[in-house]
């Protein structure tokens, strides 16, 4: 029996053993885990230095509410560790954020003056490189031309129209939240409001809507938004609230009207 | 008479049908028919007309409509549907607005003409109740418009329903659910109704029916019966110069009337027609086939059934288990809303022309009808009632109001909620003062004479405008006035009725109360000609002053 085989055998070294495969996994990981999320950002956003520019923006105009490294700031602003590039795309771009003064939701205005296509993929390239999240989709992932309009109208009908209207007018939420119309979106931004669930909206998943399926409901919204109203003026497209204005406002005006002007109109007896 | 100027063709066929039918008697006794002028009664003539112009866009629309819920595939020309499961009776919905040559304009025209025939319902409803048009002999003709009010609602209802598209779906998910609340009986008519459960195959093939057979059917014959009477009873008269209960000032039926009314329906046909043309209603392709599953925000159904959807959004979350577990639920969340206001706005509007008589005391006949201002606390009900129904119609809409107007839409409905008990209250009140305002405004007229823009400058220095009496016709229009009557022995308010013994019918409790509110309800509040030879100059609010006292 040698001194290896003996030591194989003492009572400790079980304990050795995980100590040290521990040790390795630790450090393995501390080796491994940064940099390639850091390759990953890179990777998706094109250029290595876009992190650091990145942290630069988000130091200027985001770290008041968000906090320093995005950790977030209690009463003011959440984490964004793990939210996403997508999720900063469709924030910025939209000029949701930065925001201009804190309500129940963010508005969507005209952007930032700085916010550009660089600074927002910088940007994005930062909050990516935190701790991952919803990517940045592909220009053919949100093609509305390769959707199925009718598949894309029945996912519509089954899972936004209860906030967004039937046709995407948006509509009120409870204390005081919405559900903004979606006229405004870009194809780019419907599909990172659907991975990513800003505000009071739920998320989309690609497990619950598949992406083809999530360029199928673009290709309706976009479809609808666009389409001319065969029956003539729209009236809002919010259903029988505006007709029944119509109705009483115009029509029974009109009718009033030319029934005033009808027994005005007298005969000239005796 | 002058037989020699009429063709032959004419005089021939003429003396034919008179020989056999008589009718030259008739129509001499018929086409004479006068009929007073006033702009306020061609309002029922919306409805009316719009009736007419319904039954003709309704029957094209049958000739393509699909009354089933058979499943198909929709094949159509509208792209963003095509290939999506749907019944039979939208997809034929979509043909008509789609494939069918003038079916869209049709079927926008018929929707149309729905909202102004409930409107025009609602608004000659709102002339005859303002001006006491429906006091004896006409009660009876008012209970016929109150029933074709309802039914109008029941047929705007099924009609509603018949494209079963997603938004009617939400529609008649609501019936369904009042119909399943109701206590003992709900589960019964509930599957009477749709022949089993929810939504099953039925309910659109029965609404069908109801809707272009039973209800247009009933409507038809309560409306001819409701012209009839007219016909026999005459039309009522504002007051005014010559007009008595006695007479009726006006045109003749033919040819001047008749030539307004021929116009009018004109008018009512072009602006339906030009409302169809130019503005979208209902694009049941935009909402999509119904499935029970999906719901869009801003589902409101049309505007008469508003009121309704209001309570239904105003209602607290109440229900009353009974008999434990095992026993019955009562949901008065739904109940409540469904039937309430329902039920207090149409037995209040059938029943108040008796209750006002029992107060009053009034058995004359009455063809001559009464400015608002006359009857205060008539106008007060009636508006109160008006801002009861408003709210609930408005709240029906709170989604939308809280998205235009940027207000949390929980406070719509907590405000909606109070809203709904004091805004009657104040109205009441307001429109109460406002009247006695437009009253003593006529006193003052009766007793100074209107504004003529002459200033005059009197020796002393003092200015002064001259007033000049009103012209006769507005003088008599005035005076047309009548104090709203009292029952005798009720004292009139003007406390000569303590000490006396009250008659028989004014004793015990109802009778107390019946007393009580006819001296309140009746009375003249602001006399005519109070002020007149006090001497001129006198302001007329000084007038008002000395009449408070009177004022309960």
């Amino acid at each position: 029996m040698n001194r290896i085989t003996a030591g194989r055998r003492h009572p400790l070294a079980r304990y050795a053993v995980l100590l040290l495969a521990l040790g390795l996994l630790g450090f393995t990981y501390t080796l491994a885990a940064p940099t390639g999320e850091r390759a990953d950002a890179a990777v998706a956003s094109g250029r290595a230095d876009d992190v650091a520019e990145g942290k630069k923006l988000f130091e200027l105009s985001c770290s008041s509410c968000h906090g320093l490294n995005a950790e977030g700031v209690k009463d003011r602003g959440p984490s964004l560790v793990g939210v996403g590039a997508a999720s900063v795309d469709f924030q910025v771009s939209s000029g949701r954020m930065p925001l201009a003064n804190p309500g129940a939701q963010a508005p969507r205005k005209q952007p930032a003056p700085w916010v550009n296509e660089d600074t927002v993929r910088q940007l994005a390239a930062y909050v990516q490189s935190l701790g991952g999240g919803p990517t940045i989709p592909t220009a053919e992932q949100v093609d509305a031309s390769k959707g199925d309009k009718a598949k894309g109208g029945e996912l519509f009908r089954a899972n936004c129209i209860q906030c967004h209207n039937f046709t995407g007018e948006g509509g009120a939420l409870t204390q005081g939240k919405y559900a903004p119309p979606l006229y405004p979106a870009s194809e780019r931004q419907i599909y990172e409001a659907m991975i990513t669930g800003p505000q009071a909206m739920p998320v989309f998943n690609d497990s619950i809507i598949t992406p083809e399926q999530k360029r199928d409901m673009i290709a309706y919204i976009v479809g609808v938004r666009e389409q001319k109203d065969p029956g003539g003026a729209d009236l809002g497209r919010i259903g029988p609230v505006t007709e029944g204005l119509v109705a009483w406002i115009v029509g029974l005006s009109l009718l009033s009207l030319a029934a005033i002007w009808i027994t005005a109109k007298r005969r000239q007896a005796q | 008479m002058s037989t020699a100027t009429v063709p032959k063709p004419i005089a021939g066929t003429s003396s034919f049908l008179d020989d056999r039918l008589g009718a030259g008697n008739f129509m001499r006794r018929n086409l004479r028919k006068v009929f007073p002028d006033h702009w306020s009664f061609l309002l029922g003539e919306i409805a009316l007309y719009s009736f007419i112009i319904l039954l003709l866009t309704g029957t094209f629309l049958t000739f393509f409509f699909k009354p089933s819920m058979e499943h198909v595939i929709y094949e159509g020309s509208y792209a963003p549907l095509q290939g999506i499961g749907m019944s039979a009776a939208y997809a034929s919905a979509l043909e008509i607005s789609f494939d069918v040559r003038g079916g869209l304009l049709m079927r926008q025209m018929h929707h149309w003409a729905a909202l102004l025939f409930v409107a025009g319902m609602m608004v000659h409803m709102l002339r005859v109740f303002f001006t006491g048009a429906y006091r004896k002999p006409r009660e009876l003709n008012w209970l016929i418009g109150v029933l074709l009010l309802t039914l109008a609602l029941l047929e705007g209802l099924t009609g509603y329903s018949l494209p079963d598209d997603l938004l009617s779906g939400a529609g008649l998910r609501i019936t369904e659910g009042v119909a399943i609340s109701l206590p003992l009986v709900g589960t019964w008519i509930t599957f009477f109704l749709f022949g089993g459960e929810y939504p099953g195959e039925d309910v659109i093939s029965r609404f069908y029916s109801l809707h272009i057979l039973l209800i247009p059917g009933i409507l038809l014959g309560l409306i001819s019966a409701h012209m009839i009477l007219m016909w026999v009873q005459k039309h009522t008269q504002m007051p005014g110069k010559g007009r008595t209960n006695n007479n009726v000032v006006g045109a003749p039926f033919y040819p001047a009337f008749m030539a307004k009314a021929g116009a009018y329906f004109m008018f009512t046909f072009g602006v339906i027609a030009l409302l169809g043309t130019f503005a979208q209603i209902n694009p049941i392709w935009l909402f999509g086939p119904y499935t029970p599953a999906d719901i869009s925000a801003g589902s409101q159904p049309d505007f008469y059934m508003g009121f309704l959807e209001g309570a239904l959004r105003l209602m607290p979350s109440w229900e009353v288990n009974l008999f434990g577990q095992g026993g019955g639920t009562i949901p008065l969340s739904v109940l409540i809303p469904a039937l309430v206001p329902m039920g207090l706005i149409m037995t209040g509007l059938a029943l108040y022309p008796f209750v006002e008589r029992w107060i009053t005391g009034d058995n004359r006949e009455h063809h001559v009808v009464d400015r608002p201002r006359n009857n205060p606390h008539r106008t007060s009900i009636g508006v109160s009632a008006m801002t009861f129904y408003g709210v609930l119609w408005l709240l029906g809409a709170n989604d939308e109001l809280s998205w235009v107007l940027h207000v949390s839409l929980n406070w719509t409905t907590y405000v909606g909620r109070v809203l709904v008990f004091v805004a009657p209250a104040i109205a009441y009140v307001v429109t109460y003062r406002i009247c006695l305002g437009l009253q003593r405004k006529d006193a003052a007229i009766i007793g100074h004479g209107v504004e003529s823009g002459v200033i005059k400058r009197l020796p002393h220095g003092e200015y002064i405008e001259v007033h000049v009496p009103p012209s006769q016709d507005i003088e008599a229009h005035m005076r047309g006035k009548e104090p709203v009557p009292t029952l005798p022995g009720t004292g009139n308010g003007s406390g000569n009725g303590s000490g006396d013994v009250p008659p028989k019918a004014l004793r015990g409790p109802i009778g107390r109360l019946r007393a009580k509110m006819s001296a309140a309800y009746g009375g003249e509040k602001i006399p005519l000609d109070d002020g007149h030879g006090e001497g001129h100059g006198h302001a007329a609010v000084g007038a008002g002053e000395d009449d408070k006292p009177a004022i309960h």
